[in-house]
């Protein structure tokens, strides 16, 4: 190896022929090779177990138990309840991002330390304390049922879980792009005699479109296959607050591979069909930032 | 202009800050603040003698130590493929690199449950290997070495999706250098790449330890839940909560919850040391 460098041109080396630019920087060979090798061992094989495995049925007995009845309703419970916590994420964790990046207050740092929270709390832990919060017995539970509201054990606390679980989605992806933004182009627009209002529509908002986007999306794709937060608020009664995810623990402790697969199957179908909407966000964002 | 007041256009009006700040700290509070304080609550309730009985009785430390264990193999090998996979991907250019880090990120918008689910296909009873490994005597699900693979499945992109973009921001000049004035590639990597991308490596570290710790969906479904065997601390804290015994899986869940505060301090303490590292959604 001592030798190598003597061997190799540094500087603009040319595009190569093949796939690969060469580069004078070594290893490129065997780190690689372990990346391409553990990715298919730990990640892509066993996933393509799931596929395998749902197409060993027949088309009739696939399509009868990945959409049965339960199984719709729980797709769909999955999505309009991940939608809605999206959304309130998307408002809240603007606003979260805003205070962060544009005001100064005391806790600030606690506060921005906290907003991950959600990322470092085991689901499970936060799954059974928003159980006991929310449960008619609980402290905001009792509240919210004096106002007619059942939130624990009805699809009203898988919203909840959902939207704790997805707290650090938009102030994370948002914050950047509102650090970048700053001061001058909002000057330029208010120097031209734009309105506060004005600035914020016309210039702020396209600004951080993308950016919020992404996080929406990413709240989004997150919620849909949520397990632990969820389980425990949901009171899991088919056809009414049994989510997606649980639904396959079902197949699978009644040793029905079959169906959890046919489930998993549609599940990962939705999720990298987010992962299309998400990386074309993101690419709009790169594009817009360059801008 | 010059002479005149400075323009301070990105100021908010008094009401606006208000309002924004109070919807914040009341959110935070309802949705964050809240639930932390139930779980040392119902914990507490007894006061602490029963609560550390819960932490000290058999269960409970063979859960802590399971936990402990898998972690300790999950974060070191997800961190040594981190830094592979970001030598290969930061240092180097070829085609398909993107598809490479998408791939990578691919357990991110995965289930968990569908994590759990894909080892059971290949290792169980019915699984591509469940024959094999029968007639061998080799136990894979429901045991120790399932709930190690659900880990790192669930925590394989932390330690590179945080490696890749400081990498590439830092460049391969001084990589370039180094090797032009005769230094192995492995001699590069130490000296040169590693004091570079220490923070990042910590920090990537610290969030794939949480995650690996504390995930629940994927290993519940591969770890058959024998108590005192193959039950993390999350399943234990599960375990308890189902049997109506509140102050165990509270009292359990704290520790927990210290876990994730550690985490988040250490966090903000290298955002601190430095700031280049870090602030993204995961």
């Amino acid at each position: 190896m001592a030798g190598f460098a003597s061997t190799r041109p540094l500087g603009r080396v040319k595009r190569g022929e093949g796939w690969l630019r060469r580069s004078a920087i070594p290893g490129f060979g065997l780190t690689f090779g372990v990346t391409a090798t553990v990715l298919s061992l730990v990640v892509l094989i066993p996933l393509s177990a799931v596929a395998a495995r749902a197409l060993t049925l027949s088309p009739d007995a696939f399509l009868k138990v990945a959409f049965s009845v339960r199984a719709v309703d729980a797709y769909w419970l999955s999505i309009w309840t991940s939608l809605i916590a999206a959304s309130l994420n998307g408002v809240f964790g603007l606003a979260i991002a805003w205070a962060l990046v544009r005001y100064r207050f005391p806790g600030k740092m606690a506060l921005n330390a906290v907003v991950d929270l959600p990322f470092a709390l085991p689901t499970a832990v936060a799954g059974i304390a928003l159980a006991t919060l929310y449960a008619n017995t609980g402290l905001v539970g009792a509240l919210l049922e004096k106002v007619g509201i059942k939130a624990a054990y009805n699809p009203v606390g898988i919203v909840i879980a959902l939207t704790f679980v997805g707290v650090p989605f938009v102030v994370r992806t948002v914050e950047p792009i509102l650090k970048d933004l700053a001061a001058d182009v909002e000057e330029a627009s208010a120097s031209l005699g734009a309105s506060r209002l004005q600035t914020l529509v016309r210039v702020v908002a396209p600004g951080l479109a993308p950016a919020w986007l992404t996080g929406f999306a990413m709240a989004f794709a997150r919620g849909i296959g949520e397990y632990g937060s969820v389980i425990f608020i949901a009171g899991n009664m088919p056809y009414r607050s049994e989510i997606a995810p649980l639904l396959i623990t079902i197949q699978l402790e009644q040793f029905d591979y079959g169906a959890a697969s046919a489930i998993a199957l549609v599940m990962l179908l939705i999720s990298f069909a987010m992962l299309l909407v998400i990386n074309a966000t993101q690419a709009w964002m790169k594009r817009s930032r360059v801008r | 202009m010059s002479g005149q007041t400075p323009i301070r256009p990105n100021q908010d009006p008094g009401w606006l800050r208000t309002l924004i700040l109070s919807t914040v700290v009341l959110f935070m509070s309802v949705m964050v603040g809240l639930p932390l304080i139930t779980v040392f609550a119902v914990g507490l309730s007894k006061g602490l003698g029963p609560a550390m009985e819960a932490i000290r009785e058999h269960d409970a430390l063979a859960a802590v130590g399971l936990t402990l264990f898998i972690a300790a193999i999950a974060v070191p090998f997800n961190a040594v493929f981190g830094v592979c996979a970001s030598w290969a991907i930061a240092k180097h250019s070829f085609r398909g690199k993107s598809f490479l880090v998408s791939l990578i990120d691919l357990p991110f918008s995965v289930s968990p449950v569908v994590a759990g689910l894909v080892y059971v296909l290949v290792f169980g009873l019915q699984g591509w290997f469940g024959p094999w490994l029968i007639d061998h005597n080799i136990k894979i699900i429901f045991a120790v070495p399932g709930i190690v693979l659900a880990t790192v499945f669930v925590t394989f992109p932390f330690v590179a999706r945080e490696l890749i973009p400081l990498m590439e921001a830092q460049g391969s000049d001084e990589e370039e250098a180094a090797v032009s004035m005769g230094a192995s590639g492995l001699a590069t990597f130490l000296r040169v790449t590693a004091p570079n991308i220490r923070w990042g490596l910590i920090y990537g570290v610290l969030l794939c330890n949480a995650r690996a710790m504390g995930e629940f969906g994927a290993v519940s479904v591969v770890s058959g839940h024998i108590r005192g065997q193959t039950t993390t601390m999350p399943l234990h804290v599960e375990i308890l909560y189902n049997e109506y015994d509140f102050v165990g899986a509270f009292a359990v869940a704290g520790l927990l919850c210290l876990m994730a505060l550690a985490t988040l301090a250490l966090k903000t303490l290298v955002e601190i040391a430095r700031p280049e590292v870090g602030g993204h959604a995961v």
